[in-house]
């Protein structure tokens, strides 16, 4: 009964109770984003995006000290940027949007390392690189409520056009539907939502709740909705107990949560239904039609 | 209604890919688009949507909207992975009167039942559509053109890698709304079928070689003729003079 015991002197730690909040804050947000990011052969860019942030949050950074608001608008602003660049130089020049990206978000790497490395000290660099969940105070959790509602909003009221400019772009035109404006509101809520993540996760792990439960769900499902729903599900028991585990042994959060939700992908790479390593190799017995 | 087309030339990057084609599509008509690869029968009907911008001319189009065309891309262009039940793709059809934020009623999901039910897909309306064949996926996307109700399809190589009996089936199909008051432009690869089946015939190998009745439009001179120009695009090509290389709006 000691294990228990462990988890309610856990759970009646404040520091603890807002690090779950936050978690599943940020789970309830992501993961939807994730699938579509996903599903639009696009996950590349979510983890170049978590990247793409960190000049805009060391700045913030060293102009106004540990503030989560100026971190955040620092780093939408450097998030934004880079797409916005990426874009223009993949229309203006002969670079595909993917290695103008990729450029763009190492040179944007470099610089937030060397500037945080310039002007503070090597506990600030390791924070905003790797996070932590026992930092999150009322107002961050304020702001990432905001953050997930507005993109669960935003979400509800572009979901048909995501879909189909995700599946049938061609078609979306045909009819007149404004694909342009919903690929630019997609990757503004990615940005966001990486923003809102990077204080618990940090900016290294932020792509990770996104991507890896989105990913898993791949291999479960052959419908969007039951996809969203679970890649949500797995989002928020990977980070309630990575969490755990990360307050018990005192090892960083944002790798305990991404281990955590690396075992459940691996877990779904082999054992899921539907073009998994046994689906594939070792298929049940055939139907009759 | 009757679709005039005036002198139209399109293409990419300065280089016209159709050249000063004129024309017109008559109401309720069925009409093959036929030439060699590279032609640009691809363009012709991407211009006619509004894909492709005009280089010069015009194209008049007698009061149809741009919600009441429908097109049809060749098929590579849609992620046939992509999570989605086949009753949901045939309701998008109804995307020109829902938009994105219109609700879809029980009216809507009985529309694209029947339209299922036309091209004989009803049993697999809860299907996601990477369980579908070929055939059985251009099936649903003749289900969504019907629920589209469009006054004018533009459809490209519609029946590549159908078998036989179901381009049999889709054939009928089309002509059944031709005679239903919907003008069709089908990009056609196989002369046998369009010989078989299309009243009239648009022949392009860059510019026009021929448009009218089937019989004549095939004649085997105008075939030799749309091989023999079709290979005659240069990166370096002159400033092309006629009608001045204007520009005009549509």
């Amino acid at each position: 009964m000691e294990g228990s015991g462990m988890h309610v002197d856990l759970l009646a730690d404040p520091a603890m109770k807002r690090a779950l909040m936050g978690a599943i804050l940020v789970s309830l947000s992501s993961a939807p984003l994730g699938v579509f990011l996903v599903l639009r052969r696009m996950s590349l860019l979510g983890d170049i995006m978590a990247h793409a942030i960190l000049p805009g949050v060391a700045a913030a950074f060293i102009l106004y000290g540990m503030s989560i608001p100026a971190m955040s608008i620092g780093g939408l602003a450097a998030g934004l940027t880079v797409a916005l660049l990426a874009g223009i130089v993949s229309r203006v020049t002969v670079l595909r949007e993917d290695a103008s990206f990729a450029s763009l978000y190492l040179i944007a790497v470099a610089s937030g390392v060397l500037m945080i490395s310039l002007h503070g000290n090597p506990q600030d660099l390791e924070d905003i690189l790797f996070g932590d969940a026992r930092s999150l105070d009322d107002n961050v959790l304020r702001l990432m409520a905001c953050v997930s509602s507005l993109t669960l909003l935003t979400l509800a009221l572009i979901y048909r056009t995501l879909v189909v400019e995700s599946f049938d772009p061609v078609f979306l035109r045909s009819v007149g539907g404004k694909s342009g404006l919903v690929h630019a509101v997609f990757i503004t809520l990615t940005v966001l939502n990486m923003v809102e993540s990077y204080r618990a996760m940090g900016t290294l792990m932020s792509a990770g709740l996104m991507l890896v439960p989105a990913i898993a769900a791949q291999f479960w499902t052959h419908s969007l909705r039951v996809m969203l729903a679970l890649s949500v599900g797995l989002a928020i028991i990977g980070s309630v107990i990575g969490l755990l585990l990360a307050f018990t042994y005192n090892v960083p959060s944002g790798p305990a949560i991404i281990l955590i939700l690396g075992g459940a992908y691996i877990f779904s790479l082999l054992f899921g239904p539907y073009g998994s390593v046994r689906a594939r190799y070792f298929p049940f017995r055939h139907l009759s039609r | 209604m009757t679709i005039h087309i005036d002198n139209l030339s399109s293409g990419y990057d300065r280089h016209p890919v159709v050249h000063h084609v004129s024309g017109s599509f008559a109401d309720s008509s069925l009409t093959a688009v036929v030439g060699p690869n590279g032609g640009g029968k691809s363009t012709f009907l991407k211009t006619l949507i509004g894909f492709v911008p005009l280089m010069t001319g015009s194209i008049d189009m007698d009061g149809i909207t741009p919600d009441e065309i429908a097109y049809l891309p060749q098929k590579f262009e849609i992620d046939r992975t992509f999570p989605i039940k086949v009753i949901d793709v045939v309701q998008l059809g109804h995307w020109p009167r829902l938009g994105a934020l219109g609700r879809i009623r029980k009216s809507h999901k009985i529309e694209a039942l029947k339209a299922l039910e036309q091209v004989e897909m009803t049993t697999f309306a809860e299907r996601p559509i990477i369980s579908l064949s070929t055939g059985q996926w251009q099936r649903v996307l003749f289900a969504r053109l019907i629920v589209q109700r469009a006054r004018l399809i533009l459809l490209d190589e519609p029946f590549a890698a159908i078998d036989g009996h179901t381009t049999h089936e889709l054939m009928l199909d089309l002509k059944r709304w031709c005679s239903e008051g919907v003008t069709i432009i089908c990009v056609m690869h196989d002369l046998n079928l369009v010989r078989d089946h299309f009243p009239q015939t648009l022949v392009l190998a860059r510019e026009l070689i021929a448009w009218g009745d089937t019989k004549v439009s095939l004649c085997s001179e105008n075939m030799e003729r749309a091989l023999e120009l079709a290979g005659k695009w240069t990166e370096s090509s002159e400033v092309c003079e006629t009608n001045g290389g204007e520009r005009y709006a549509r």
